[in-house]
């Protein structure tokens, strides 16, 4: 019973952080219709960002500033940066072909994925490379009954990730920008019509999800994570199989299947073997494209002609 | 020649504008006046000639590799270029017939090292292909319930999983992470194939018969069908085209060739491992595929030749000077217009690189004190040009980062303007060249690669020899 809770607790943090890096996939999907492959690398930016915050004020064991402010630092930061990395693929790679055919930005995602890759690990190298939490937030503070233990990080990733969600889901849903993103999504061109700013309107949301990865990028960094240039491929996968799980283009549906990808990819772990979780999440993928290709809240799509 | 303004020239004119003037019209009409296999059989007779000339192993392998990865374009061609389907789990294939033709010729499956089925490649090569096919059938069939987008990433997912089952199954049979090895060689009816002059021509013939059927299979029914569903699913059903059948068998043939260039990869290899299937491979068939140009045959083949010559241009610090000076100097030639401005950049180039470099020496010595990456003429020319530090890693990583920002920038200038900033930004790409991409051949081969993909797309997305082709894209 304490290790079905303990999967649970592990599978909530893994969810989370799949759930924040989903929620960037779907919003772009959304509006542009665009499956962004590199996601996942601005994922690994945002890890790499984290990394090198701590190194500046002084790595983990003499940390020149209190570890909130740490936290508060590394954060803004990483949604910063990664933010104005989506911004510039979408300006530079993506804006140009918005109208050439469907295979061609999916190309260009694939190419912008592997340049990220290799350049960061031209700039540091191939070694993996540890944030060793546990010498600036103790283990033994957090939540503790019995042998389950919920440590600060891991109620950190969660009341953050759920805090992200929900001001997405009320950007979204109350401000005009969030009108104008859903205005976008479901039809481009009347949008431009009703005078709506749309390139303006696709950057923010580059820049929203973009944002939203760095900061999954330190949460995972984080809960121990080792953070390396090869990173962002499998989780931007398994975020992309949450997204489709959940429905693709909806906000609800990315936070749900994040969550069930986490725990499905925990108790596999605990329960099956460590070894083909990846299978296993691939064949929920591969399930729900049979079962319910639309996902769980998303609506069956009609065909224009 | 008819008069202006005539029906005839009216109707003429999109005829005149495709030719263009000057050498390509020249090179338009003897690309009209020689057909396809006339140009089929001078590509086998240079082919022919190249073997003959290469005396360096190396150099064969490099043949050979770039005839496999032109294999490959062509079978990547047949899912991505004719039925519009993203396949990215291509490289599972590769990988299974690699580890088919392995297990079916070597010891893997006996013990100790004895024993093992060894089948003659007239056996084990046809039973590959067909186990290929037929996952490729089932792959297919998942497929057939995903739209474009998914499909990508639903078969991106299969390559995972290929590597996963490789690594964690059955390490006995498979090897695991250590791979298999000592492999036979091709060998049937007594002969068998093992220098590394015999796999060139193996591949050579090869790839040149799986032109031909690729070339039949075009110009068939059902290559029009495959375009007509690229270019509009909904109007080729409608036609009553069979729109799953012929996307089931679009993989299925992808499949296929790549389970045959895996067959001659690992029999030429001696040896099959995991990490010879990842993504980066992938990338780089897609690389070859899109430099060539998409959804075509001679651009496939083109673009498998000229990814591998590169890569190994790169790989020495001799010859990569060549490459990356070469590329500079072609891209200016062809953007930059009229002669005159041409001339004053470069002559700027160089003017600003001696003066920048004139400053720094000047200010302090050791900012110029490393020598250049590059070897041979190319680095003793360039020895007093550039500014590279005596540890020049920090500043080369810092300098990547200034280049990258630089191109963006050229990118969204105009007119005057971006002809000044092209010239401190080829200084920079040199210096960033000499003291840190150089370096680090591997890792510069990627990005170059990777860069190959969003440059083509961005630039020329119908690659060298594909023709331009209109979508309508639906919101």
């Amino acid at each position: 019973m304490q290790e079905f809770i303990q999967t649970i607790v592990n599978g909530l943090q893994t969810g989370c952080l799949y759930a924040l890096i989903a929620l960037g996939y779907t919003m772009v999907y959304g509006v542009l219709k665009l499956l962004n492959f590199a996601h996942g690398d601005v994922y690994m930016v945002g890890a790499y960002i984290g990394y090198f915050v701590i190194r500046w004020f002084g790595g983990p064991t003499s940390l020149s500033i209190p570890v909130p402010l740490l936290l508060l630092i590394m954060f803004g930061l990483a949604a910063g940066g990664c933010g104005l990395l989506g911004v510039a693929m979408e300006r530079f790679a993506y804006r140009p072909l918005r109208d050439a055919p469907r295979i061609a930005p999916l190309i260009t995602a694939l190419g912008i994925s592997f340049v990220l890759e290799n350049t960061v690990l031209l700039l540091f190298g191939g070694e993996p490379r540890s944030y060793s939490t546990e010498r600036f937030i103790s283990f033994s503070t957090g939540i503790h009954f019995g042998h389950v233990s919920i440590d600060t990080v891991q109620i950190l990733i969660v009341v953050v990730s759920v805090g992200m969600m929900f001001g997405l889901r009320e950007l979204v849903q109350r401000t005009t920008l969030g009108k104008s993103m859903r205005a976008v999504a479901s039809d481009r061109e009347a949008a431009e019509m009703l005078g709506i700013n749309v390139n303006r309107t696709i950057a923010l949301t580059f820049f929203i999800g973009s944002a939203m990865a760095g900061v999954a990028g330190v949460m995972s960094g984080l809960a121990g994570i080792q953070v390396a240039n090869t990173i962002g491929f499998l989780a931007g996968l398994k975020a992309f199989t949450a997204a489709v799980v959940g429905g693709i283009g909806s906000i609800p549906g990315a936070m749900i299947g994040g969550l069930f990808i986490g725990l499905a990819e925990s108790f596999s772990a605990s329960y099956i073997s460590s070894q083909y979780t990846d299978l296993i999440v691939f064949g929920i993928l591969i399930g729900t494209m049979l079962i319910r290709p639309q996902g769980i809240f998303g609506r069956p799509a009609l065909q224009k002609v | 020649m008819a008069q202006i303004g005539v029906d005839e020239w009216v109707a003429q004119s999109g005829g005149r504008r495709d030719q263009g003037t000057g050498w390509r019209k020249l090179l338009a009409s003897a690309e009209d006046r020689v057909g396809w296999w006339p140009r089929l059989a001078l590509v086998v007779f240079a082919g022919l000639i190249a073997g003959q000339l290469i005396n360096d192993v190396n150099l064969q392998n490099v043949a050979f590799n770039g005839l496999l990865y032109a294999m490959l374009a062509l079978g990547l061609n047949i899912a991505v270029g004719w039925a519009g389907l993203l396949d990215l789990g291509y490289i599972a294939f590769f990988g299974l017939g690699a580890y088919g033709f392995a297990v079916l010729s070597s010891s893997a499956t006996g013990s100790g090292g004895n024993g093992g089925t060894h089948l003659p490649a007239i056996e084990s090569v046809p039973v590959v292909v067909v186990v290929a096919g037929v996952v490729g059938v089932v792959i297919g069939l998942i497929a057939l319930r995903l739209s474009g987008d998914y499909l990508a990433i639903v078969t991106l997912f299969v390559g995972q999983a290929f590597m996963e089952i490789v690594n964690n199954i059955d390490p006995g049979t498979l090897g695991g992470v250590n791979g298999l090895y000592s492999l036979d060689s091709f060998h049937s009816f007594g002969h068998q194939v093992t220098s590394p002059l015999g796999f060139y021509y193996l591949a050579l013939v090869m790839t040149v018969a799986l032109a031909a059927i690729l070339h039949l299979l075009d110009t068939s029914r059902t290559g029009r069908a495959w375009r007509a569903l690229r270019d509009d699913q909904l109007a080729a059903s409608a036609m009553t085209i069979p729109v799953n059948k012929l996307k089931v068998m679009a993989f299925s043939f992808g499949a296929m060739v790549a389970a045959l260039a895996g067959t001659v990869f690992a029999a030429q290899q001696n040896t099959v491992f995991p990490t010879n299937f990842t993504a980066n491979i992938l990338i780089l068939i897609y690389a070859c595929l899109v430099l060539g140009g998409v959804g075509s045959i001679a651009g496939a083949i083109l673009g498998g030749l000229v990814v591998t010559i590169g890569e190994q241009l790169l790989s020495s610090p001799n010859d990569a000077g060549y490459l990356f000076y070469g590329l500079i100097l072609i891209t200016l030639v062809l953007r930059v217009r009229p002669w005159r401005y041409l001339a004053a950049v470069l002559a700027g180039v160089v003017a600003f690189g001696f003066a920048a470099r004139g400053i720094v020496g000047a200010i302090s010595s050791s900012a110029v004190a490393g020598g250049p990456g590059s070897g041979g003429w190319i680095g003793s020319a360039v020895k007093h040009y550039v500014i590279v530090p005596s540890s020049p890693a920090t500043y080369g990583n810092i300098l990547y980062i200034v280049l990258i920002c630089a191109l963006i920038l050229i990118v969204r200038l105009h007119g005057i303007r971006r002809l000044l900033t092209v010239i401190p930004t080829v200084y920079i790409a040199a210096c960033c060249w000499e003291s840190r991409l150089i370096v680090n051949p591997s890792i510069t081969t990627q990005i170059m690669i990777g860069a190959i993909l969003i440059v083509t797309m961005a630039a020329r997305p119908q690659g060298l020899l594909g023709t331009r082709r209109v979508e309508l894209v639906d919101q």
